[in-house]
């Protein structure tokens, strides 16, 4: 093990894939000699050259369509949009486009190309760079979503995606990427579609993903205190769901509480606790409770009190174990 | 005599489809491209297998001119198991991996982007392939439009723009929605060659776009080429065109691709009627067969749709 910054994770996931495989290419808005806004490509263009790392003009796209085009005729990019809020750009291409081209074509064609995107709030960056839009893009079919919350996963869930044949947008945050873990020394992958137990526990089940992860780790350790033996699950991806972790989890625990940094309304805690309803309604000693953002965009000077956080988890925690 | 084949293949095969859809023998819509067919042969007829093309909603001549068989391609219109996307696209995302059509588009203007990728492929892999967008009138006004041609010219990609102005953008007329007459002017803001010929005439499509290609293919860049023609039908089988007067119409089917190109043949010796005559037929007799190919192949199986969405 060595202690790597989130950002310095991705960035060895890149370079060591790009060794493997030749036919990673690199596209992106300054990806090449700036090494990305927020340093994931560095060092790529000197390693690599400028035939594999591509830097584009800002034309969101005509970037991914692109990597959708070269990935159709065999290559494996892996697109850096420097947003996730800028992803609403190139809605069409990820949504018509590349989420349909296995499908659309019956499978003559697929497109194993990956999206990377920091989304999530906490750098005071407004309305505009700091979106947590994860549930549209898990709603499309077609799409694999994932979102790491630790360095290892920021590197094993990249290697993973750049490997598979399918589209793959990684969520990463962007209020994680300064921040230090344990990364595995050597090949680490980490599988696609498999959620984590951070933190095993009998009273209640808390389903969570990227920064809300650590949230919910704090909030944990709250809750010990007061006696309540809390589970952590790290969802790592949105699609394909781990529907199993989450279901033995919340047979163990029967009480069941979602965190998410995007907003409540219509998110993945929507979906989950739907999914745990149809289930396992009979399963649960209580209502399930969701803990997400306000239905407001995200505001520039209070983003404090506007994300929820561990002291927001904690709460609903209660609220379920004291039903 | 090839150029010819291919446009009369393209011109029967979509009157047969008008026939059947009006029949309610095909699910869904479709867009016809009769009238155009010039431009559909006179670009494919420089490629190769080996080329790709994207093209639109309005794409059974391109994807028949590039040479999809036309089996899969009939199956996949009737919605069949067989049919070259099991049935999972119907008209408006035909595709054919085997004969270099990366797929049709239902979302215009959406190909051009993609395009790029493939383009850049071949020069990343250092093949000589190049690639086409056909695209129409209506999505030079797309976003798309600016930003794949400004890339290409950047990356100086092995790419073709063919702009098929049939004057219409769905139901209104170029003169409603755009400024200028001539789309191709608009390369020069790219840094590329913009070339305008009668799309009518197969000759002139092939000449223009044989100087695409060597361009293309002498790694020199892309090009914009755009070919007049004129939409013959609605906007989709079925269209009741109350938006353009009939006389217009009528005007402009006098400008017959096909038939001006069988009277240049037999003017200049390469062909008299019989043996034209004989090519109709015969292309009457393969699409009748892909037609009942399509009709007697069994419907995809319930639930096979899943099959396609992941690896």
């Amino acid at each position: 093990m060595t202690e790597t910054r989130y950002i310095k994770a991705i960035n060895e996931a890149l370079h060591e894939e790009m060794a493997r495989d030749e036919n990673v290419v690199v596209i992106g808005e300054d990806v090449g000699a700036p090494g990305g806004a927020f340093g994931g490509t560095r060092g790529l263009l000197q390693a690599f050259g400028d035939k594999r790392v591509k830097d584009t003009p800002i034309s969101e796209s005509a970037i991914v369509g692109l990597a959708l085009g070269a990935a159709m005729k065999g290559l494996r990019p892996v697109v850096e949009v420097m947003f996730a809020d800028f992803l609403p750009v190139c809605m069409d291409q990820i949504v018509n486009q590349i989420a349909k081209t296995r499908f659309m074509f019956g499978g003559q064609f697929t497109a194993p190309l990956v999206i990377r995107a920091p989304g999530g709030a906490g750098l005071n960056a407004g309305p505009q760079h700091s979106q947590s839009l994860e549930a549209w893009f898990a709603h499309i079919p077609g799409l694999k979503v994932v979102m790491p919350a630790t360095p290892a996963d920021a590197k094993g869930l990249l290697k993973s995606a750049i490997r598979d044949d399918d589209p793959v947008l990684v969520l990463e945050h962007k209020a994680l990427y300064a921040s230090s873990g344990e990364v595995p020394v050597g090949e680490h992958l980490v599988p696609i579609g498999k959620a984590e137990i951070r933190r095993f526990g009998k009273d209640v089940t808390i389903v969570t993903a990227s920064r809300m992860v650590h949230h919910a780790l704090e909030a944990a350790e709250t809750l010990a205190g007061q006696g309540t033996d809390v589970e952590v699950i790290d969802l790592r991806s949105l699609t394909p769901l781990d529907k199993e972790t989450i279901l033995v989890s919340v047979e163990k625990t029967s009480r069941l509480v979602i965190a998410h940094e995007a907003v409540k309304s219509f998110g993945i805690g929507a979906e989950i606790s739907a999914m745990v309803a149809e289930e396992m309604i009979d399963g649960l000693d209580a209502p399930i409770v969701r803990v997400g953002a306000p239905f407001s965009p995200v505001p520039f000077s209070q983003e404090k009190d506007y994300l929820p956080n561990a002291a927001d988890i904690v709460r609903a925690a209660e609220k379920v174990v004291n039903f | 005599m090839e150029l010819h084949r291919s446009m009369l293949r393209v011109r029967r095969t979509e009157e047969k489809l008008q026939q059947v859809f009006a029949d309610g023998k095909i699910p869904g819509f479709i867009h016809v491209s009769i009238g155009q067919e010039a431009v559909a042969t006179g670009v494919c007829s420089c490629l190769t297998p080996a080329d790709t093309i994207f093209t639109t909603h309005r794409g059974h001549g391109h994807t028949l001119a590039k040479g999809m068989e036309l089996k899969p391609f009939m199956a996949e219109i009737f919605g069949r198991a067989n049919g070259a996307c099991h049935g999972n696209s119907g008209s408006m995302h035909v595709a054919s991996a085997a004969t270099g059509v990366g797929g049709a588009n239902g979302i215009v203007g959406a190909g051009l982007p993609i395009s790029l990728g493939s383009a850049f492929g071949s020069a990343f892999k250092g093949e000589d392939s190049v690639t086409v967008a056909f695209f129409g009138d209506g999505a030079s006004n797309q976003g798309t439009f600016h930003e794949s041609l400004n890339l290409a010219a950047l990356w100086n990609l092995p790419l073709i723009f063919v702009c098929e102005n049939n004057g219409w953008a769905q139901f209104t007329s170029q003169k409603s929605y755009m400024k200028i007459d001539t789309i191709a002017r608009r390369a020069d803001g790219y840094g590329m060659p913009g070339l305008t010929v009668d799309g009518d005439d197969v000759l002139k499509v092939r000449d223009a776009m044989r100087q695409a290609l060597a361009r293309a293919r002498a790694g020199e860049g892309p090009t914009l080429l755009e070919c007049k023609t004129y939409r013959w039908f609605g906007h989709y089988a079925g269209d009741p065109q109350k938006y353009r007067p009939v006389d217009n119409v009528e005007k402009a089917r006098t400008v017959d691709c096909i038939a001006n190109f069988e009277r240049f043949l037999i003017d200049s010796g390469f062909a008299d009627r019989q043996q034209l005559d004989a090519v109709d037929a015969g292309l009457r007799a393969e699409i009748d067969e892909a037609i009942a190919y399509a009709e007697a192949a069994p419907a995809a199986p319930t639930g096979q749709f899943l099959n396609d969405v992941y690896a």
